[in-house]
């Protein structure tokens, strides 16, 4: 039972990152129909602009943590998503009517590049990060010995990323540009003619995106201590995974596919086998798109000819 | 000539500028500053003459592009044309030491991009001054171009001969045959993808995975069975487009790019179980890779120095001194001969009803479905046979390499075999052989420059994408027509309601 409680709040933990960087995904899609396979990346670029401005941070002399994470965060935020308006500017913009095919291509050399470009801006080998919030709370102990922990790393990721995606839901819902987003979103033509500015809102979206993706990748730079060039491929692809299981295109969904997929994870690795932890989310994400392709949320996708 | 467009002076200059903050902002954190790792903590180092150099370039390369378009297209090509000439000379001749390398080769190619878009507004321009002047332009160049155009139906045929004679010219020396049998590899699997990427229109990217079960399943015939090369060929082949048709069965009902993320998934899959898979006994998975996989005998010759037991050596057989370069060449000539398999096969099956069907569903499904093309059957073929030749070339690398482990077939060469198809053009067969040979070759004779290969093929495949989604030598036109001597005297318009 302790062990069950333990492995429920490391899967939350690990859920709610996956869920920040799903989001993205699932509103690039929502919007343009594309899989941005290259958002992955973005959120390793998120983690390495948080360890670079720590270690900044570092030599200015700031020690104070809670100022020292406000900055860390609002720098990853403003730089990732300035990396996210580029990536669609220079990638995707000119790709907006072409078939299919064509922006995913894109989108798969985007990744490519951005990994090759830390990998050789910031080296290959990983960059470890002695915990900045450390300690915890122990919560029971099973008669076995084994004490449940509740780490305040993990309170404050689950803390943050709820915030965020409420506030980020409220955004969507009442603001106008939220409006705009959802008008492009189900009809960029028409949209267009009642004069939204389709160009802005496809960019703000991808800078949305990509911020909370940033704020993935600060997150887990603190929860694992630890970030190389190549941890945006799994991270993306497994958030990718949380976004189709929740139903592609829907915000809560998102954030409930990457709950699902970070509980499955854990509870895999816990129960199963560590090493076939990566296959547990594969397999679910060709199961949901066999057998659900519209995920627990979606909306039916029907193609008109 | 001098027309000069709207913009002013200024505009540009703001524009450029607004072009240089923003490279600024993006260079800032992440070529700025530098994570160095010490024994103990990690430190910062300094990189802002770099960047600040690079964000020069950007934001003077921006201005330049302006200024092109206003109608300086002539002096700024003849400036920016001398200078990546110039730069070029000095790197073959030496003449100018630089200090940095990487800021070097950066410098060139924006130089050189400025120098082509100069080039070709210049062109434009001129053709549109002559066309309102009633006169033709460019009647030489056109000539030429079809010049060019018949020469390139020449280029297969000379190119085979070219490939067949390349180990026996006096130049080749062994470095330079496995240079011609790594590229082979790649034109084969490039051809292979090709059946399913340019001619069905699925994007597979877990096409490595195949290379994997058919290198896996040679490694297993040859150790456990005693199977030979050629006995263990097609069994590898069955067994890769088996695997095609298993993983493609449940995600063919998938639309395009959701079949790509699932084919990633079933490549990831299969590889993570090749890392961590359970002894079989028979299959030793495992990240320890196999080792000790028989090499290829000719008609029951080794290669080797000395025969074993109840074997004659090549070399003793035909009466030569033993040279390591035999089964090189060898090697080379059983991949040439796969890869020209591989290529007629796919000429042959295009003319194919099923060839055909894999043209007409590529462009468009649903017609196809209202036609009687069972899409199901048409694209599970495409798998298999695409599948089938990743087996073949799977196989071959194994008997190459002696060895093989998980890490050779990771989600990277996925990308890379990708890349082959794209850049060369979807559908075109001699241009992945050309995209093959830049992409494979290239990067092996510049060894210095091997860091940066990978980045440069996420950039290009970005940079193909934009300018020519077709690729660079596009082969989109059905294969058959029916009327063959009337074109359709309107171009067809993909209509599109939604």
């Amino acid at each position: 039972m302790e062990y069950f409680i333990q492995q429920l709040i490391n899967g939350l933990t690990l859920g709610a990152m996956f869920g920040l960087i799903a989001i993205g995904y699932t509103m690039v899609y929502g919007i343009l129909g594309m899989v941005n396979f290259a958002h992955g990346d973005i959120f390793m670029i998120g983690g390495f602009v948080s360890i670079i401005t720590f270690l900044v941070l570092g030599l200015i002399g700031i020690t104070w943590v809670p100022l020292a994470l406000a900055i860390m965060l609002i720098m990853a935020m403003a730089f990732t998503a300035l990396h996210g308006w580029a990536v669609e500017r220079l990638g995707y913009r000119a790709l907006r009517n072409s078939n299919r095919l064509a922006p995913l291509i894109s989108a798969i050399g985007v990744s490519i590049f951005l990994e090759n470009y830390v990998q050789i801006l910031q080296g290959a080998r990983n960059k470890a990060l002695r915990p900045i919030i450390s300690g915890g709370v122990e919560l029971m102990t099973s008669a076995t010995g084994f004490t449940v922990r509740l780490a305040y790393m993990q309170i404050v990721i689950v803390l943050a990323a709820t915030i965020l995606m409420a506030g980020f839901s409220l955004l969507i819902a009442r603001t106008s540009l939220g409006r705009q987003q959802r008008a492009c979103e189900q009809d960029m033509k028409m949209a267009r003619l009642l004069g939204v500015n389709v160009d802005r809102t496809i960019s703000l979206t991808f800078v949305m995106g990509a911020a909370l993706a940033a704020v993935a990748g600060l997150t887990w730079l603190m929860y694992y201590g630890i970030i190389d060039f190549y941890v945006g491929f799994l991270a993306g692809i497994k958030a990718f995974s949380a976004a189709v299981l929740g139903g592609v295109g829907s915000l809560p969904g998102a954030m409930l596919g990457g709950v699902l997929i970070g509980l499955i994870e854990v509870f895999w690795s816990a129960y199963f086998s560590v090493e076939y932890k990566d296959v547990a989310a594969f397999a679910i994400l060709v199961l949901v798109l066999i057998f659900r392709p519209t995920g627990l949320l979606g909306k039916p996708d029907i193609e008109k000819v | 000539m001098q027309a000069t467009s709207g913009r002013s002076l200024a505009d540009m200059v703001k524009d450029a500028l607004l072009v240089g903050a923003i490279s600024t902002a993006l260079a800032f954190p992440l070529v700025g500053f530098k994570t160095v790792d010490r024994t103990t903590q990690i430190d910062l180092e300094f990189r802002f003459g770099g960047m600040f150099y690079a964000v020069g370039v950007i934001t003077l390369g921006r201005l330049l592009l302006s200024l092109i378009e206003a109608g300086f297209a002539q002096p700024i090509l003849a400036v920016t044309g001398a200078l990546s000439v110039l730069w070029l000379a000095n790197q073959v001749l030496d003449v100018v030491q630089l200090d940095n390398e990487v800021l070097g080769w950066l410098t060139w190619m924006a130089v050189t991009v400025i120098a082509i878009r100069a080039w070709i507004y210049f062109r434009r321009a001129e053709a549109d001054k002559a066309e309102a002047e009633g006169r033709e332009y460019g009647a030489l160049a056109k000539q030429a171009a079809a010049l060019g155009g018949r020469a390139l139906h020449f280029l297969g045929p000379v190119g085979v001969i070219f490939a067949i004679l390349m180990p026996l010219m006096p130049f080749a020396d062994q470095r330079m045959v496995d240079l011609g049998i790594l590229v082979l590899t790649y034109v084969m699997l490039g051809w292979g993808l090709n059946v399913v990427v340019g001619l069905a229109g699925l994007l597979d990217l877990g096409y490595v995975a195949f290379y994997a079960v058919g290198a896996y399943s040679y490694a297993l015939l040859s150790l456990q069975a005693g199977f030979n090369f050629w006995e263990a060929l097609p069994v590898a082949g069955a067994c890769a487009a088996t695997f095609g048709i298993l993983l493609g069965f449940p995600v063919l009902r998938l639309r395009g790019d959701y079949l790509a993320i699932v084919t990633l998934g079933f490549g990831e899959m299969i590889r993570l179980v090749l890392l961590n898979g359970p002894d079989f006994g028979l299959l030793r998975l495992g990240a320890k890779g196999i080792g000790d996989i028989p090499r290829p005998s000719f008609f029951g010759l080794v290669f080797s120095p000395s025969a074993p037991e109840g074997h004659t050596t090549f070399a003793q057989y035909f009466g030569l001194d033993f040279s390591p370069i035999h089964r090189v060449i060898y090697l080379y000539y059983i991949i040439l001969l796969m890869a020209l398999i591989t290529n007629w096969f796919t000429l042959r099956i295009r003319k194919l009803p099923i060839g055909r069907a894999w043209e007409a569903l590529r462009e468009d499904e649903i017609a196809c479905r209202a036609l009687g093309v069972n899409p199901r059957n048409t694209k599970l073929t495409a798998f298999a046979i695409g599948a089938m030749f990743a087996g073949f070339a799977g196989s071959f690398f194994a008997t190459r390499q002696g060895f093989i482990s998980p890490e050779s077939f990771n989600f990277l060469e996925s990308a890379v075999i990708l890349a082959i198809v794209v850049l060369g053009g979807m559908g075109s067969q001699i241009g992945v052989v050309l995209a093959a040979i830049v992409l494979i070759g290239g990067p092996e004779w510049f060894r210095d420059l091997a860091l940066y290969r990978m980045l440069a093929f996420g950039g290009l495949m970005v940079a193909v994408m934009v300018w020519r989604p077709q690729g660079l030598l596009a082969h989109r036109e059905p294969t058959i027509r029916l009327n063959k001597l009337r074109p359709p005297a309107v171009a067809p318009a993909r209509v599109k309601v939604s």
